[in-house]
């Protein structure tokens, strides 16, 4: 126990929308060890790491730093305290030098003003003491994305920090400049500093890290020795199955081809390959499910489809019309419907009314108009109608959006999208955060339009859910198609965890079967 | 037109733009600290003009123009203060609450200008004070810029002064960092312990202190009296002023002159024939044609950035 | 139950009125000699008589126009304070027409009324196009309007439009077919008054019924939400901002002809800025705009004739204006009463 830096004990978090992040989670540091927390997305990594920097407070349990009880207020308190943190998203100001982001809140001063030879200095040093080369005099919107990651390391360092959290560093970074980050780490545990290191990529966990705790729902599953754990292990801790949902449904002859994507690549503006030649094929009464840890090109794929995606090279094809960078009403005509995974900025608009929402999609078509006004009799009785179907719970189709919970306010979008007869149905991660109730009602809805012929894209990071409602399933990884499987209801989640992770990669021509016309 | 140059041209010609642009800057500086730090405050026009009338009540009071000076910075510090605490507190829409005070202001200011001197268009009947001319020794024997230069009104000075000032508030001192870290990336300044409002709540307070500087001289040196909506549209002139100069010390520096020189011209100008009422116009006529232009070009920016980032065989 | 959730903007309302009540009658009660006497004077004078009821319901007319101008405009999430200028330079546009150009008495102030509306539309389409195509922000770009169109106004008065044996910048008088016929004998109110209750009532059926007013609400409240569903967000944009200025323009047109025989504005009216309080007060909602109209140019009588009958100036009503504001817009402003209410209405669920 005594041999514990920082340890959590029993830590808890509700969030005011009933969403739990951690349950009991127990978290032990040691001193001078690179320690790293994996799990999949809303495992409750980032809860964990905001209450350990002070941003969130734990609705339950403890915090010990060196055997005494703390409690981390802000992120003032944890970095008095020796902790910092480097963000996925920078926190550096983009005009400022490097000098000026380093120093900002705590400068050095000479009389009135900025001693600004001091700063420089203490930069110069710091950076030079640890390895980490920068420009002090650089602009940091100047600087590389390897770069600004160096600029909050030393930020963090320049503040004290002993403990250091690293928030996925790697998932912007090209390989020769996560290789440098590694050796940076390295030697900054040398030097005596202990280092939280949060991922998802084995491989790196494996080659640097000495401990690895594993996060699954909000629960810790384990802390392990890296050298005693295998890859396969990790992966099976990791993306192990909770509640098994079951559907009955049938397997249904091949019907028309409704989407096909082609060589599908884009490049964004940092000069990163996030999609590479993806190619698949989605028939008519057919749900492809798409697996992947996020940020594998999920984002990129859904915007390429819904006509978003502007410098996207390759062909989609709905139902005979090519979808080049029209724009999502130029989409939607088409037949396509789309339930994003955003439903707070993209999914609805919390102020409206539930039939307002219910009918954004179509309040312009005829059916819905009587001369020059909305015929608000029809809209009523439709939402009323779908309050009853979708079993929203509220007090009626005026009340507002925003006042629901998240499920019923799924529930809502969901209904919207599905009940215009849709074609072609993208469903991004459409049972995220919302009940178990609410979720089986979606995966039935989905079911459902399956049944009436809609072709659906089912993207999730629930590969329960994937697995379940898939007619067939590809994995994405690194923006290009890992694996393709035609019948997904005899893959095990580890071996789907293998391709998820990187671990395995099937051949061009195994996965290029996805794209079968 | 030989009559035109020969205005513009002269040392006198000169000297009136300092004089008539120390308003303007006043109003632009207090655009620029506020708006660095993420905060419209389109509330200086209103701000001024109270100033203005605190400056020449106190300053008659007190027989003191130096007190009214006080009294004028302290009611424009009010002021902000009372916007910020809104805003800032209450999450008061802060354009909502910039047009609040120049509303309390233009009517505000005849309300108390009544009950102080029984007349609601001007402070003719009371004995209020103005602030000092200042000559500079030495500069004003250099020939040409010396009557350019020395002579004016004590708060030309402080103006020109506050320009320096500015600029070395923003660039060197933590303050200045602080506040252009809140304007620019609040959760960075957040994350290493800057307080954003409290940060933010002091740009307001500099902002009302150019402001009622701005007011004051309008009233105890440009003119030596207050009259309704005196300020006439300086405080939206210093708006554009800092707009146009990009939000740099040394933009709106050089924006507010030429505004200055444009209202300077007015007069002048009348000799072409050209209506003032026309030239009043320009700072806020360049003011829309700069933003366009600007809004275009960044977009035109953003577009190429895009296309060179996609790949090259589509 | 009165006191829930539901009713907490009304409630909130109510009480910002009341505060700034109170804080009329401190101030009245700090300067008047007589302080109970002016309270009763500035409450009850303009329902007195006949004619203060029609001084009230005279200054209405403008405040509604400007007041669902900005509505409409706030509602799409758009912070465009651009109608005071178009009011004022459409009322330059409207007495030309009614000084310069002859018809018969139903077609001249038609005429006249469209044409300020008209080029109040177009006027005010520059600083939505601008934002639309190129996001130059719409707020200093109105703002700078304002000026742009009052100085602009003021040279066309003076130049075109003056009266040369008239002291003041004051235009010529219009001609008598162009005038707004009195519509309630015994005060000024003007035909002004039905087409603003008719702009009110178009603007409730439009933006509630009507699908464009649906896009105009789904893009005020989220713009992102509104692309996805597909509509045309940029569009609705450049829409929202020459309706608004067609009514604004028509307020300022309807306004000169309406009230007054010849135009003598030497500076901004004030109406558009009037407006974006309103518009506040009308909680965004066209409806309600009559009710806001006639609350603010009932207190602003109310003040004209206690600065008539008492020791306390008219301008007093500056400082009610403003704290209305400041409360009303503060969203924090009794957020704590309504999270309590929310607790416990939660609480009673369970």
């Amino acid at each position: 126990m005594s041999e514990s830096l920082l340890e959590m004990r029993g830590i808890s978090k509700v969030y005011p929308n009933g969403v739990v992040a951690n349950a009991g989670v127990n978290f032990s540091l040691r001193e001078g060890e690179i320690h790293a927390v994996v799990g999949e997305n809303g495992a409750g990594k980032s809860t964990l790491m905001k209450m350990m920097f002070g941003m969130e407070e734990p609705s339950e349990g403890e915090m010990l730093l060196r055997g005494e009880k703390v409690r981390f207020r802000s992120p003032q308190d944890a970095i008095d305290s020796g902790v910092g943190m480097v963000h996925q998203h920078f926190m550096l100001v983009p005009s400022f030098t490097v000098v000026e982001n380093m120093i900002l809140g705590m400068e050095p001063r000479k009389g009135l003003g900025i001693n600004r030879a001091e700063a420089e200095r203490v930069t110069r040093e710091l950076s030079a003491k640890y390895n980490l080369h920068v420009d002090p005099n650089a602009r940091v919107e100047d600087l590389s994305v390897g770069m600004k990651q160096k600029v909050e390391i030393l930020k963090a360092l320049l503040r004290g920090a002993q403990i250091l959290i690293l928030d996925e560093p790697t998932a912007v970074l090209t390989p020769q400049e996560t290789e440098e980050l590694f050796r940076e780490l390295k030697l900054l545990k040398q030097a005596g500093h202990t280092i939280v290191f949060i991922s998802h990529k084995l491989k790196e966990v494996k080659t640097l890290c000495d401990r690895i705790t594993i996060m699954r729902a909000g629960r810790t599953e384990g802390v392990f020795e890296t050298a005693s754990v295998t890859e396969q292990e990790i992966s099976r801790l990791m993306v192990g199955r909770d509640v098994v949902l079951k559907y009955d449904k049938e397997k249904k002859a091949k019907g028309k081809p409704v989407l096909a994507v082609r060589d599908l690549a884009y490049t964004n503006a940092a000069g990163k390959k996030t999609l590479d030649r993806v190619r698949f094929a989605v028939r008519e009464g057919h749900i492809l499910g798409i697996a992947g840890v996020e940020g594998n090109g999920q984002a990129e794929l859904v915007k390429a489809l819904t006509g978003h995606l502007p410098g996207a090279t390759g062909t989609i094809d709905v139902a005979g019309s090519v979808v080049a960078g029209q724009g999502i009403k130029a989409v939607r005509g088409l037949g396509v419907a789309y339930i994003p995974e955003d439903r707070m900025r993209q999914g609805a608009a919390k102020e409206a009314s539930i039939a307002d929402n219910l009918i954004s999609t179509r309040y312009a078509k005829k059916e819905w108009n009587r001369g020059p006004f909305l015929d608000r009799r029809r809209i009523a009785q439709m939402s009323k109608d779908m309050i009853e179907r979708f079993k929203i719970r509220c007090k009626g189709p005026e009340q507002e959006i925003g006042m629901l919970s998240g499920g019923n306010m799924q529930k809502v979008i969901v209904a919207r999208e599905s009940s215009a007869s849709p074609r072609l149905l993208i469903a991004e991660q459409p049972t995220r955060g919302v009940d178990v109730g609410a979720a089986q009602l979606i995966h039935q809805r989905l079911l459902e339009l399956r049944e009436q012929g809609c072709a659906i894209v089912l993207l999730s990071a629930d590969l329960n859910e994937v697995l379940e409602l898939s007619d067939s399933l590809i994995v994405l990884y690194n923006g290009g198609v890992a694996a393709y499987f035609d019948d997904p209801s005899g893959v095990s989640e580890e071996k789907l965890g293998l391709y998820m992770l990187g671990l395995e990669q099937q051949s061009e021509e195994e996965a290029g079967k996805a794209y079968d016309l | 037109m030989n009559e035109l140059l020969n205005i513009v041209f002269s040392t006198d010609f000169a000297f009136s733009i300092l004089r008539v642009a120390t308003p303007i800057l006043f109003a632009a500086l207090g655009a620029l600290i506020s708006n660095k730090a993420g905060i419209v405050n389109i509330g200086l026009e209103g701000i001024m003009l109270v100033s203005a009338l605190t400056g020449v009540v106190v300053s008659a009071q007190t027989g003191s123009a130096w007190v009214g000076l006080a009294g004028a910075v302290l009611a424009g510090l009010l002021i902000a203060a009372i916007l910020g605490f809104f805003t800032l507190k209450f999450r008061t829409h802060i354009i909502l609450g910039g047009v609040a005070v120049n509303m309390f202001a233009s009517g505000g200011t005849v309300f108390i200008l009544y009950l102080v001197s029984g007349d609601k268009g001007a402070s003719t009947s009371l004995k209020s004070e103005v602030l000092p001319n200042v000559r500079l020794p030495l500069v004003e024997d250099i020939p040409v810029l010396g009557p350019i230069l020395s002579g004016h009104h004590l708060l030309t000075y402080v103006a020109l002064l506050s320009v320096v000032a500015m600029y070395y508030l923003l660039k060197r001192m933590p303050l200045g960092l602080r506040i252009r870290s809140v304007g620019e990336n609040p959760h960075a300044a957040q994350s290493v312990g800057v307080r954003v409002n409290r940060v933010q709540f002091t740009a307001l307070l500099l902002s009302g202190l150019f402001a009622s500087l701005g007011g004051a001289y309008m009233s105890m040196g440009y003119l030596s009296l207050f009259s309704r909506d005196m300020t006439a549209g300086r405080g939206w002139i210093g708006i554009a002023a800092e707009a146009v100069g990009r939000s740099t010390t040394v933009g709106t520096f050089l924006s507010s002159l030429v505004f200055g020189a444009a209202d300077a011209l007015a007069n002048a100008l009348q000799i072409l024939k050209i209506p003032s009422e026309l030239v009043a116009t320009t700072p806020y006529v360049t003011t829309v044609v700069g933003l366009t232009v600007y809004a275009i070009a960044e977009t035109r920016l953003k577009k190429r950035k895009a296309r060179r980032h996609s790949p090259s065989d589509s | 139950m009165i006191f829930n959730t539901r009713n907490f903007e009304k409630i909130r309302t109510l009480a910002v009125v009341l505060i700034s009540l109170l804080i009329a009658f401190l101030v009245i009660s700090i300067i008047s000699e007589h302080p109970l006497k002016t309270i009763g004077i500035f409450l009850f004078e303009p329902i007195r008589t006949v004619s203060h009821i029609g001084n009230v319901v005279e200054m209405s007319i403008p405040l509604m126009f400007t007041g669902l101008s900005v509505v409409l405009l706030f509602r799409t999430n758009l912070f465009n304070l651009g109608a005071e200028g178009i009011f004022y330079f459409a009322a330059v546009v409207a007495s030309s027409v009614a000084i310069h150009f002859a018809a018969n008495a139903f077609f001249h102030p038609v005429v006249a009324v469209l044409a300020g509306a008209v080029v109040g539309a177009l006027l005010s389409a520059i600083p939505g196009i601008l934002k639309a195509k190129w996001n130059v922000n719409e707020l200093v770009s109105s703002l700078m309007f304002n000026s742009i169109l009052f100085g602009v106004g003021l040279y066309l008065l003076n130049y075109y439009l003056r009266d040369p044996q008239s002291f003041s910048n004051s235009s010529y008088k219009f001609r008598p077919s162009a005038m707004l016929d009195v519509i309630v004998p015994g005060t000024r109110i003007h035909s002004g008054l039905i087409v603003a209750l008719l702009c009110v009532a178009a603007g409730h059926y439009f933006m509630y019924r009507t699908k464009w007013g649906y896009e105009l609400r789904m893009t005020g409240a989220n713009r992102e939400f509104a692309e996805f569903s597909g509509i045309n967000t940029t569009k609705v944009i450049i829409m929202v901002h020459l309706i608004a200025g067609f009514l604004a323009g028509m307020g300022g047109s309807i306004e000169v002809l309406g009230m007054y025989n010849r135009l003598q504005w030497a500076s901004l009216p004030g109406y558009g800025m009037d407006g974006a309080l309103v518009a506040l007060l009308a909680k965004n909602n066209p409806a309600s705009v009559i009710g806001a109209a006639l609350f603010l140019a009932y207190i602003r009588i109310g003040a004209d004739q206690m600065a008539r009958m008492s020791d306390v100036p008219a301008e007093m009503i500056s400082i009610i204006q403003a704290v209305i504001i400041l409360l009303i817009s503060a969203e924090q402003f009794l957020k704590f009463w309504k999270n309590r209410m929310l607790l416990k209405e939660a609480g009673v669920r369970e």
